[in-house]
This record gives C-alpha cells, structure tokens and sequence, in this order.
C-alpha cells in the first residue's frame, strides 16, 4: 500500500460502561489509524470491544477518554448537531441487520442519507454505486421483498452512496450464508479497488478477513496484533495463538 | 398465566396508564353527572319538604306541569273569609294563609337584576306558619319581620349577592300596577329546608304583598293548615275539602312534595340525560383508544405470545391473559375516573352556582348506584374493547415465535367493507325512521342511526383513509421532502392503526361539524325570517321572557314621536291533551304593525275566537270554523276559529283577543311590546326616548332590528358554546389516542429511529417526522369527521325544515378552522412522543432487539 494519508485515527481511546464494582472497560486505551484507500478488518473475541471501537469512530457514540479524529475533525470538539451533520456527510455505517427503513424501497433506502441532507446524488457516482452492488433490477423492492444477501449490499451502496470519507460496517455478514456473504465482501472489496474507498470492518470469520489489506486483532479492549495482506490460513493462524495466549497467561502469570 | 399478566401490567405501566386515562375521563363524567344530579335533587328535596305543611288549600290545576303554568300569570285568589271557615274545620289547629307573587325582580347595588337568567324570585307575605315536620317554614335569622309597606326581608345569599347590608333601600320591580317600588331590608329570612337552590326569596308583610299581587283584594293565594294531634293528613284534607268552594282543594303535605319532586325529577332526568349522552359519546371515542392500545401492544407482544402457545398455553388461557389486563385498566380506570368525577360534580356544583343555580347548602351526594355504575361501565368497555385484539392475539400460531417478523392474523378488509357497509345502511335507516317516519321516541333513533353510521366510517376508514393519506403524503413530501415521505409511510404502514387513531377524532368532529351546521342553519333561518317579518322599528321586551307592567306600554305610547304600539301577552293553554303558546294581543293594532298572512279566515275578533298558525292547525288537525275547548288553569273557554295564518316569528302559534286574559282570570301583563315611529320621526331619537322610558325598569330592554336578530342568534350560540364544551372531552381522549398511538409507534419503531439517526437524520428532522405523522392523523379524522358531520347535519336540517329551520348554511369557514384546529392538535400530540424519540439513545435503539 503507498497511501500515506490516515483516513481517521483513535489516540488512547478508553470506554468505560457502568460505575463502581460494575465497571466494564469495553476500550481500555485503543490507539489505531486506518489509512484512506484501504480496506481494514477488525477482530478478536466476542465482548473484545471491536462494536464498542467502530461506534466511537462512527460518532455514534461518544468516548469517555481519549479522542477520535475523522479526517481532520476532531470528535470531540463537535455538538450533537455537528454530529448528526459528520454522520450523514462524511460518515457511511452498515449494521450487522436491520439496516433498511421497511416502509422505503432499495432504492430510497439507498438515497436516504442524501434525501435527508436534501441533497440530489451524483448521477455518475449513483449509477457505478448501483451497478457495483448489482441491484438495478430491484430498486423499487421494499426490504421485506429482498434476500438477506440484497439487503445488506442495499445498506452498502447506502453507505456509499454520499461518498463518505469512511465506511463502518459491523459484522455485515453475521447474518448471511456464506454465498449472500460472499456477494457483499466482494462489492466491499470492488469499492475499495475500484473508488478508493475507506473501509473498516468488524468480523468473525477469517474467509471474511481475507477480503481485507489488513487486520487489526483487540482483545479486552487493547490492539494485540495485526497483519498485512491476510489470507485465511493466516487470519486463523494468528487467531489460534492468540487465543491461546490468552488461556496460557494465568498459568503462566 | 397469571404471573405474565402481571409482569405485562408493570412493565406496560406508562402505556396501560394512558389508556385507562380514556376510561378515567369517560367515568369521570358518568358520575360527576350523576353526583351532580343526585346532588340538585337532594337539594331540591329539602326545599319541598321542608316547605310544605300538613294540608295545602290551594286552586284546582296550580300544581300540574304543563308550560300553563309557567307562562300564564295565575291571577286568581281565595276570599279571605275562606280561612276563617277552614279554621273552624273540626281538626285544625291552625292556619296561616299564604300570598304567592311572580315576576318580582330584585335590583342589584351596581344597578344590574338578580338572579338574571337563573333561578327565579319568590315572593311572599311574611308569616310563621309551620311544616308538616312542625317547623316554621320561614324565619327571620337576622333583623326583624317586615312591616307596614315600606319593609322588606329577603334571604341572606341574595343579600349577598345583591350587595345589600341590613337598613338599605332595595328597588324591586314587579310586573303589578307599581312596577317599580323601594323597601327598606329589615330582615334576613331562611328556609327551614336549607338551601333555595339558588332562587331568591322576599317577603313583604301581608296587606304589601296584597297589594302588589292580588291588586289590593283582602285575599290570598294558598292556605297552610296544621292538624291537631292525631288528626292525620288525610283525615284532615278530606274534612277541609268540604268547606271548599269549587275550583279549590286541599292537597296533602306528602302529595304536594311527591307532586313537586316529581316535576324536579322530570327536569333533573333530562339533565341526567343530556349529561349522561356526552360521557357515553366520550367512552365510545375512549373505546377506539383502548381497543388501539390493545391491538399495539398484542403486536408488540406476539413473539412472546406465540413463545406462550409453542410451550402449551392454550387460545383461552392467552386471551384471558390480555383480558385479565384489560380488567386491571379497567378497575384502576375507574377508580381514578370516580374521584375525579367527583371533583367533576364539585366543579359543575360551582358553575351552576354562577349561573344562579346556588347548591352551596347542600353537600355533594355520592350514592352507592354511582360507583356501581361507574365500575360496571367502566370495566366493561374496557374488556369489551381489548376483546378484540385478545381474540386476535390468541390466533398467533405457535409457530410465529421462531419467525423473525410476525405479523399478526388480521380479518380482511373485504369483510371489514362489508360489516361496514351493513352498518351504515341499518343507520341510515335508523336515521330515516327517526326523522321521518312516526317512531316513538324518534332522538334515541336518530341517535343510535349516527352512532351506527360513525361506526361504520370508522371501520371502513382504513380503505376511506388511502386517498386522504396519498393526498396529505404528497403534500409532505413536497414540502418536507425525505422527511415528509417518512411520515406518510409510517401512517401508511399500518392503516388500520393509523384509522382507528383518527377515528376517534373522526368521532368528535362529526358531532361538532353536525351542530355546527344546524347552529348555522338555525342562525341563517332566524335571520331571514326577521328580515322579512320584523316589520316592526322596535321591539320592548325582557331579556328572560319574563312579562312586565303594562304600564310600560303606556308610558312608551305616550312618547311623542312614538306612532303604534302592538302589547302582546303570551298565554299557555290546553287543547286536549295539548299544551299550546298564543299571544294575546289587540288585532287591529298588530296588523297596523305586523303583517299577517291569512291562509284562511280572518284575525280573531271577539273572546270566543281564535286564530293559528299553519303548523299549529295541521297538528291539532283543526280549520277555520272549528269549534275547540280551551283548558286554561281553573276554566275553560269555548272557543271557534276565525283563521289560520302562515307561520311567523312575530306572533306566537295561535291569537286570541286580550280580554280573554281577564276573562280566564290570568293577571293582564305585557310580553312584547312592537312600537313603529310616527312617519317622519327621527328613529335614533325616538329609539333613545323609549329606552330613556324604560330606563328605571331594567327588566326591560329596547331592541331594534338588528339587536333583535343578535339576541336571538346569541342565544342559538350560547346552546352550540355549551354542546362545542361538552363535545370537547371527547376531542381531548382522541388527542390522547394520538399521543398513545404515537409513543407506541415510536418504542415499536425503535430500531428504525436509531438507523435514521445513525444515517444522519437531526433530532430535529425526526421530530418533524413524528410530528407530521401526527398531523396525518389528526387531519384525517378531521376530514373524515367533517364529511360524516356535514351529512348528519344536511340530513337533520331538511328533516327539521318544517319546524323552523328553513335555511341551510353551511360555516365553510368554521369548517376550515377545524382543519387548521386539527392539525394544530397533531402537532401538539406529537410533543412528548417525538421528543421521547429524538431523546432515543441511538446505540440502545440500534441494539433494542
Ligand atoms: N451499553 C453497554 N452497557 C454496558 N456494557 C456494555 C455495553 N455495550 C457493551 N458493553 C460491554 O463492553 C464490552 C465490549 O462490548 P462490544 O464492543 O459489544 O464487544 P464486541 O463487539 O467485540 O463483541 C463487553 O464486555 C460488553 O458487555
Ligand atoms: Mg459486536
């Protein structure tokens, strides 16, 4: 990779749920910078805080240390309605499900975030957008009337469409078979390829892994690890031993 | 089961408890009427008894119902040699005779009328005579009796009111030879049955109040008689009975308070009713509510009900457990609707109380049969209306809880239409046979033909609503773009939800735009009218239809300038069974005045002829030449009828001749006087000179044209303000129906709020979105409601055409305004629910599972 600009960066980022006795520290000093043009994945065990790191770098919620910068907007500075403004222009989001407005069919879906700025899609951009995610023929669809797969790729385009600075999607292939998952890492993948799109994605599965330039581990709430260029013998490889790093430590402590 | 219901109970409270404020305000006003009722009638209760004595001589027919009475002024009397021979009946131990005068006013000290439109004054000679309980009726509780002519003693709240203190002079005007007289207050008098109900009492000593009301004749109007020991009421009224002359009798204490409570109950049951018909209209439109929150919340629930049904439970046991919440709702609704109807009754107590209806002396009743009814009705709508949505919920097939999305079994639309269809036409019909055909009791059917039409439109209103809502939609789309078209799709979503909601207003504003339309109506007709027949340049009068002196008349005659005058007394007589209005009036002089058209014959013009209306003959079935019997109190008057002429506001349904009055034995007194200016006269002058006549007498005011036809509309208005208040309980539980729909939608549509929020949409645009759902709503069951209104009042008003509301209008105005007024209600019922919205968490609500 020989993009050297940082699409958005997390310095020390800590979040804490609960007080007291109940305290968890879902981030407990994160610092990452996912660099534009490029697709990054983000791993590690489930309650690791990878959901908890993509909502504070997507604004949509809010640190309790540390800072998040997009482009050059640091988060923190920003009042809610400044926010709402980041999310909608520079931000895209793909949710694990339930991505879609059931009553606005795909391709109101898919426009939404601009109808609601009340801005008109660029004509060239939206076409390429719709063509990629191979949809054309099921705009007029309502959600209820879409595969799983379809509706997923729908929320995609939607977070392309306003061509966000940054896309966050978490887990957008829980959800799906591996064929329908399939169908959407490859559009994910073709938008960085082809439009030089920021990308970070939260997964389980190695093979989704694999589609990415590079993975990011975290495991309570710190980064591990990383690699480049991952396949998914490689993804599992370092899985496999981090974890059992992770059961080895208290005999070894 | 019963575990889960309970939970449900607490976990749903906010929006359980919004519910059951339907039925809270619903049964508040089912037993604030009642208590209000029962209340006046306790009220009245000690009043009768309290004030008669063990046997009452007075004339034949005084104590019967009919308008006779109150519009004819009894002018007959019993000898005072009378009480003589009725003391020496074997028996009594005493008697006191009594002098009775109406139409007696009170002047204020700021110069206005007391008691105004109220309750009535009641004037007596002052005497100590007792109650069958051994009371004195009256007594002095402050100063002194009143004597000789120049005293007075009047009751303490009137004093009160009136501003007066003991050792002032009180101005009082009657209706007598002196129409305006002076007495010095000397004593306070009170009941022995407490409270007066609001009704002003003066007492004058004997020979002064002879003078005013019997013209000066040594006699009286009744006679209270007091039995010796052992001597029963009975006993004693048959032995007075004897000595009576014809025309008179003696009415035991216990009969005449039957016969007094029996004319209040009539009255208080019309009350009782005319209340009773706005709380059922509010539980009807409280129902949609509740049926809407049971419907949502069986949605929301049918994951977990199916989840019920995979591990066993049956159809029954998970409608029983929607049932058995709806029964809670229903008892705490109650409940809370009982304390506040009772705060309601207090409320009402105190309205009354300015509108000269005083009840302070007596304590708010609260009878057991109002909580019986309160809970009966209460929790019975409330599990009538969740029944519905129970059976419903017992449809979820087990299977539904391993499905993502569960819809819930709904009937078709189709039989919807058809259910609906049949609805409307057994209420049209209803409504038909009401209004024109021969039904007893024909208001209870067009009432329940409404009720069926409105439920008719209600049930076919998620079909009738598309239109509406594509139209609205449209609009919000262009003016509010994305936002606007994510409103008009979450009320199309759900069109059945979306209708009910409206419905309920639909409901509301169907009646309001019904009698929006006949007050209008009514209003256009009374103004055509007067233009065409109010030939007359002014129009003396007493602003409560009360009669006055006619000495106003000669006074006013007697003003240069002043050309006609036409007196008109209005009279009440019986013809058959029936109760008829006349004028008595001098012919020749109101035809000088008044133009008469006479289908047939001619104007009365001798005491044994009379004249009416069209409307009148055709339903005493009578023409001209026919012979006919006049009831009038104590007498009756053979008379023939010389005529029969069109209808018209200036002359009451029949005519006789003023002497009749006389004749019968009624008091001669003026109700109208029609006065033309001489030609050429000056008409501001001569209008200021009569007004300058009638000054000291404030019963009486002056009326031109105009200022004739405003009184008459304004009281039309005043009718409407009253039923537009009472009709507006049912609009504040359909706004609450909107709120509650709303705030369910908005915790059902949590997941989506939070996308919307997460895809960049400001609080303040998803604030709008609820917002203009709101407004939806609220439009459409405007629209809905205005339509179904403006063919119930078309319908009623050609129905009543012949009964004086010849006129259509139609207020598009005041209708638009209900627009705008419905949508301003939208926007406010979107308040706490889209504020509840924007304040979602956006990760809890991306999380809500
Ligand atoms: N709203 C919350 N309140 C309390 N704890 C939370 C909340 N959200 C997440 N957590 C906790 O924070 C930790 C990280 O959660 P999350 O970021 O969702 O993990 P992952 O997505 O990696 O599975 C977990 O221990 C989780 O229980
Ligand atoms: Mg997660």
């Amino acid at each position: 990779m020989t993009t050297t600009t940082v699409a958005a960066q997390a310095r020390d980022l800590v979040k804490i749920y609960g007080k007291n006795d109940a305290e968890v520290h879902a981030l407990d000093g994160v610092t990452l910078d996912i660099h534009g043009g490029e697709f990054t994945a983000v791993m590690g065990p489930s309650g690791s805080g990878k959901s908890t790191l993509m909502h504070c770098m997507a604004a949509l919620d809010a640190p309790s240390a540390g800072s998040v910068v997009i482009g050059d907007t640091e988060l923190a500075a920003l009042k809610d309605k400044e926010l709402t403004r980041l999310r909608r222009d520079r931000v895209g989001f793909v949710f694990q499900a339930f991505n879609l407005v059931p009553t606005l069919t795909a391709e109101e879906n898919i426009l939404l975030p601009l109808s609601i700025a009340g801005r008109k899609p660029d004509e060239d951009w939206y076409r390429q957008v719709i063509e990629a995610v191979g949809l054309a023929d099921r705009l007029k669809h309502r959600p209820n009337e879409m595969s799983g797969g379809q509706q997923q790729r729908v929320a995609c385009a939607r977070a392309l469409v306003g061509r966000p600075s940054i896309v966050f999607a978490d887990e957008p292939t829980g959800n799906l078979d591996s064929a329908s998952g399939a169908e959407v890492l490859g559009f994910l993948r073709r938008s960085v390829d082809e439009f030089g799109q920021t990308i970070v994605m939260v997964t389980h599965d190695p093979v989704a892994a694999s589609y990415t330039d590079r993975v990011v581990f975290l495991a309570d709430g710190v980064v591990v690890d990383e690699l480049r260029r991952p396949t998914a013998e490689t993804v599992l490889e370092r899985m496999t031993a981090l974890q059992q790093r992770a059961m080895g430590a208290p005999q070894e402590g | 089961m019963l575990k889960v219901t309970v939970r449900n109970l607490l976990a749903r409270k906010v929006r359980l408890l919004l519910s059951a404020f339907a039925i809270v305000l619903g049964i508040a006003f089912v037993a604030g009427s009642l208590v209000f009722t029962d209340t006046m009638g306790k009220s009245f209760d000690n009043i009768v008894y309290g004030t008669v004595s063990d046997v009452n001589v007075r004339f034949e027919d005084s104590g019967q119902a009919g308008l006779e009475n109150e519009v004819n002024l009894d002018d007959r009397s019993l000898p005072a040699s009378l009480v003589q021979t009725i003391a020496d009946v074997d028996g009594v131990a005493r008697v006191d005779a009594n002098v009775e005068g109406m139409g007696l006013f009170v002047k204020k000290k700021d110069g206005t009328l007391l008691g105004g439109t109220g309750a009535p004054t009641l004037a007596f000679n002052w005497n100590d005579a007792p109650n069958a309980d051994g009371d004195q009726i009256a007594t002095i509780s402050a100063g002194e009796v009143p004597r000789g002519p120049d005293e007075v003693a009047i009751d303490e709240r009137s004093v009160e009111n009136a501003g007066y203190e003991l050792g002032d002079t009180v101005e009082m005007f009657t209706t007598g030879a002196e129409p305006q007289i002076e007495a010095r207050l000397v004593g306070i008098v009170e009941f022995a049955g407490g409270g007066l109900a609001g009704a002003t009492l003066v007492t004058f000593d004997t020979p002064r109040a002879q003078e005013l009301f019997l013209d000066g004749q040594d006699a009286y109007s009744s006679v209270s008689v007091e039995a010796d020991p052992g001597v029963s009421q009975t006993e004693l009224a048959d032995r007075v009975a004897e000595v009576l002359p014809d025309g008179t009798e003696a009415v035991t204490g216990d009969d005449l308070a039957d016969e007094t409570q029996s004319i209040i109950n009539t009255v208080l049951g019309f009350l009782n009713t005319f209340l009773l018909v706005f709380a059922a209209i509010a539980l009807v439109v409280g129902t949609f509510l509740i049926v809407n929150t049971f419907s949502i919340l069986v949605a929301q629930r049918s994951r977990e009900l199916a989840l019920l049904r995979a591990m066993g439970a049956s159809r029954g046991q998970v409608t029983r457990s929607v049932l058995t919440e709806a029964f809670a709702v229903g008892v705490l609704g109650s409940t809370l609707g009982l304390v506040l109807g009772y705060g309601l009754a207090g409320l009402l107590k105190a309205l009354f109380g300015q509108f000269g209806l005083d009840l302070s002396g007596t304590a708010l009743v609260f009878a057991p049969r109002t909580v019986i009814v309160s809970y009966a009705v209460g929790i019975l709508v409330t599990m009538v209306a969740a029944w519905f949505p129970a059976r419903r919920a017992a449809k979820v097939p087990p299977v539904a809880a391993m499905r993502d999305d569960v819809a819930l079994p709904e009937g078709t639309i189709r039989k919807r239409l058809i259910v609906g269809m049949a609805l409307a036409a057994a209420g049209a019909a209803l409504m038909a046979a009401g209004l024109f055909g021969d039904v007893p009791r024909a208001p209870a059917w067009i009432g329940v033909g409404i009720f069926f039409v409105l439920m008719a439109v209600a049930l076919t209103s998620p079909v009738t609503a598309l239109p509406v809502i594509g139209l609205t939609g449209m609009l919000n789309r262009v003016l509010f773009g994305a936002v606007g078209r994510l409103a008009t799709e979450n009320a199309r979503r759900n069109p059945r939800r979306t209708a009910a909601t409206a419905s309920a207003l639909m409901i509301g504003l169907a009646l309001v735009t019904t009698m929006s339309v006949l007050g209008s109506s009514v209003n256009r007709s009374i103004e055509a009218g007067v233009d065409e027949q109010f030939t007359t340049d002014f129009l003396v009068s007493n602003a409560i239809g009360q009669p006055f002196s006619t000495t106003v008349a000669e006074d006013v005659a007697a003003i240069p300038g002043v050309g006609e005058v036409s007196a008109e007394q209005n009279v009440a007589f019986g013809i058959d069974d029936r109760s008829v209005y006349g004028s008595a009036v001098d012919p020749a002089a109101l035809e000088r005045i008044f133009e008469l058209n006479y289908t047939s014959g001619h104007a009365p013009e001798s005491t044994d002829q009379i004249a009416f209306n069209e409307t009148t003959a055709e339903q005493l079935g009578v023409g001209t030449g026919d012979r006919l019997e006049l009831t009038f109190p104590g007498t009756e008057l053979p008379v023939t009828v010389s005529g029969v002429y069109a209808d018209t506001y200036v002359v009451g349904p029949s005519l006789v001749l003023r002497d009749v009055v006389e004749q019968v034995g009624l008091k001669r007194v003026d109700s109208y006087l029609a006065v033309n200016a001489s030609p050429g006269a000056d008409l501001d002058e001569v209008g200021d000179e009569i007004t300058d006549a009638v000054a000291a007498i404030p019963t009486v005011t002056v009326q031109d044209k105009q200022e004739f036809s405003d009184a008459q509309r304004a009281q039309v208005n005043q009718l409407l303000y009253l039923i537009y208040a009472l009709l507006g309980l049912a609009i504040v539980i359909a706004v609450l129906g909107i709120i509650n729909t709303l705030s369910l939608s908005v915790i059902e549509r949590t997941r989506e709020v939070g996308l919307l929020r997460a895809v960049g949409l400001s609080r303040r645009q998803l604030r709008r979105m609820v917002r203009l759902e709101s407004i939806t709503i609220a439009v459409l069951g405007a629209l809905l409601g205005i339509a179904s209104g403006l063919l119930f009042g078309v319908s009623l008003r050609s129905a009543f055409s012949d009964e004086g509301i010849t006129d259509l209008s139609i207020p598009w105005v005041q209708l638009a305004i209900f627009v705008v007024v419905a949508a301003v209600v939208g926007v406010l019922a979107a308040v706490v629910p889209a504020w509840r919205a924007s304040r979602l968490n956006v990760l809890r609500a991306i999380a809500t599972e």
